[in-house]
């Protein structure tokens, strides 16, 4: 009965209508399709080719990851990669939850002090690394001003000290960063059902307590929102370390991503950089894909 | 901390508390002080002085050369940015529409393979990418880089409509289809006029992010058509004569200003966008 209804309505312009929609989305879906996908796909086939400074199609198997393996400064900026992604990330966490619970205890000038811990956020990581790089220079900067305000002895050379540049990296990204987490918590702790503080406030819990056993434990995805997001932002890290050391001293302060810069932009190692590049896609799927499935059972579970 | 109700509040705790909370706002604000006071300094009282040492003589000398340098790369930043931003939000809203209320077999995980963009490490896009631009005569132009930060930046772009859209009750597009009204109809009168705020948002995110980008414009740009941050790298990292610390700074401040100037204005939607952007899936 409700059948024949719908059939009698139909008319070219219905259509149309019934159409369009999926019409508007086909330029997306065709930049989603090549350009996303695709060209994942065909930076994957270079990656087992023997491209240098021109693309190549000539096959060489597994040779590039095998290079990749044996290089010396692809392992540095991995470790580097490790060590300038757990510090950033623990450090980033620490800070923005303190500042998060902090701001929530009822601040004066909540409002500004908020705005001032997220400016960073806006900077980009130039114009963070020009300013980072000015502060930690050794001999002109904070090395010089802890001199001048009467710390003699003083001395901070890490931007220059090829076992201490990535913590210069990590310095910069914390600032950088801090500020975000910091606004994530916050936001989570806003929404935290204050009837059940108050019922753990009359059994006697003190408020330390209450935060570490009821509210923290509570704020779960928004802890795992911002690791996801830092790990992330460390995996691409490549402007800061542009700005801030180009990679120095030598290779020291290399990540994954100005490793793949280099050798594909300027060392003419095409298929290496595609090589190291498919590697970098592998670790932020390691870290996203899990992420994204729970976040979508989540939703269907609601 | 004890006490239920809270009213003597000039505790020792209370102290701690803000006394932590200041002394992060001057960590925070330390770098950008730092900046501006050595981007007015002569090069001598920067070598004489220190960080935060008062200028001896206020010039804006460093300004002027810094602009001398970079000013122009900072209107590139300007033509590639401008299109750039409204075009991706047009077509993110466009997106959002069409996945939020018109879904269809395959919208789904149509979105689902989209949403990835959000994630994706650019570094696995470059090589092809260049090679397209070249083919379509477009590598070191900026129509180029406008059209490389379209289709990135289009994931976001898409979440942002398509979140604010899927939480538009369907009653009231059932209520205008019955009227007659069409596809573009209903978006154009009906659903963009509600989407003021999310369209802020997604200005501002785009904004900031195809301002600040460095990637794609040292891999996609060279000599004229660079974008502000490559210029400014390129300036704070070359080698050759004495370095000007005040220019570098003023330059670094030119570069940062117009993210500065939105954030300071619209800061609500800037974090919404991040938050956005970074906890809904």
């Amino acid at each position: 009965m409700s059948s024949t209804a719908v059939f009698t309505k139909a008319s070219p312009l219905d259509a149309l209508q019934n159409w369009l929609p999926k019409l508007v989305l086909v330029p997306s879906m065709l930049i989603v399709l090549v350009g996303f996908y695709g060209y994942i796909f065909w930076t994957f086939l270079l990656s087992f080719t023997n491209s240098r400074f021109m693309p190549s199609y000539k096959w060489v198997g597994l040779l590039q990851y095998e290079r990749l393996w044996n290089n010396d400064r692809w392992w540095v900026a991995s470790k580097n990669l490790l060590v300038f992604g757990g510090l950033f990330i623990t450090i980033s966490l620490a800070i923005g939850v303190l500042l998060a619970v902090l701001l929530d205890q009822r601040i004066r000038r909540e409002g500004f002090i908020r705005t001032v811990y997220l400016y960073p956020m806006a900077l980009s990581m130039i114009v963070t690394g020009t300013a980072w790089k000015w502060l930690l220079n050794p001999g002109l900067g904070i090395d010089k001003m802890l001199r001048d305000w009467g710390w003699e002895g003083f001395r901070f050379d890490w931007l220059v000290d090829p076992d201490r540049v990535v913590y210069c990296l990590v310095i910069a990204a914390v600032w950088q960063a801090s500020g975000f987490v910091m606004a994530l918590f916050l936001a989570g702790l806003r929404g935290v059902d204050q009837s059940i503080v108050r019922a753990a406030q009359i059994d006697g819990a003190s408020l330390p307590s209450i935060y570490l056993r009821i509210i923290l434990p509570s704020l779960r995805p928004v802890f795992f929102s911002a690791l996801m997001i830092l790990a992330h932002i460390a995996i691409k890290a490549f402007d800061l370390v542009a700005a801030m050391t180009a990679g120095g001293p030598g290779y020291a302060s290399d990540l994954p991503a100005m490793f793949m810069y280099a050798h594909t932009f300027t060392r003419g190692q095409m298929g290496l950089g595609a090589a190291s590049a498919i590697l970098m896609l592998g670790a932020v799927m390691a870290i996203v894909v899990p992420y994204l499935y729970s976040e979508l059972r989540n939703k269907r579970h609601d | 901390m004890t006490s239920l109700v809270g009213r003597k509040r000039l505790t020792f705790s209370r102290v701690a508390i803000y006394a932590t909370l200041l002394v992060a706002v001057a960590m925070y604000l330390v770098p950008l002080v730092v900046m501006l006071l050595t981007s007015f300094k002569t090069p001598d009282d920067i070598r004489t002085g220190n960080l935060l040492s008062w200028p001896d003589v206020m010039t804006v000398i460093g300004w002027v050369k810094a602009w001398d340098a970079v000013g122009g790369y900072f209107w590139n930043s300007v033509k590639i940015t401008v299109p750039a931003v409204i075009i991706s939000t047009l077509l993110g809203a466009l997106n959002g529409y069409v996945l939020a209320m018109w879904r269809f077999r395959g919208s789904q995980l149509f979105f689902g393979l989209l949403l990835f963009g959000c994630f994706l490490p650019f570094q696995v896009i470059l090589l092809p990418a260049s090679f397209t631009l070249g083919q379509l005569g477009l590598a070191n132009t900026t129509p180029g880089l406008v059209l490389v930060h379209l289709v990135y930046g289009l994931a976001f772009t898409t979440l942002f409509f398509r979140n604010f859209y899927v939480s538009v009750p369907d009653a009231l597009i059932r209520a205008a289809r019955l009227d007659g009204a069409g596809f573009f109809t209903i978006f154009g009168r009906i659903l963009l006029p509600m989407s003021i705020p999310t369209i802020m948002v997604c200005l501002i995110w785009q904004f900031t992010q195809i301002w600040n980008d460095f990637l794609f414009g040292v891999v996609f740009a060279s000599g004229d058509t660079q974008p502000i941050t490559v210029a400014l790298n390129n300036l704070v990292n070359t080698s050759t004569g004495a370095k000007e610390y005040n220019v570098d700074m003023a330059a670094a401040m030119i570069a940062g200003l117009p993210t500065l100037v939105v954030y300071i204005l619209a800061g609500k939607y800037f974090l919404r966008g991040l938050t956005a952007g970074a906890v809904k899936g």
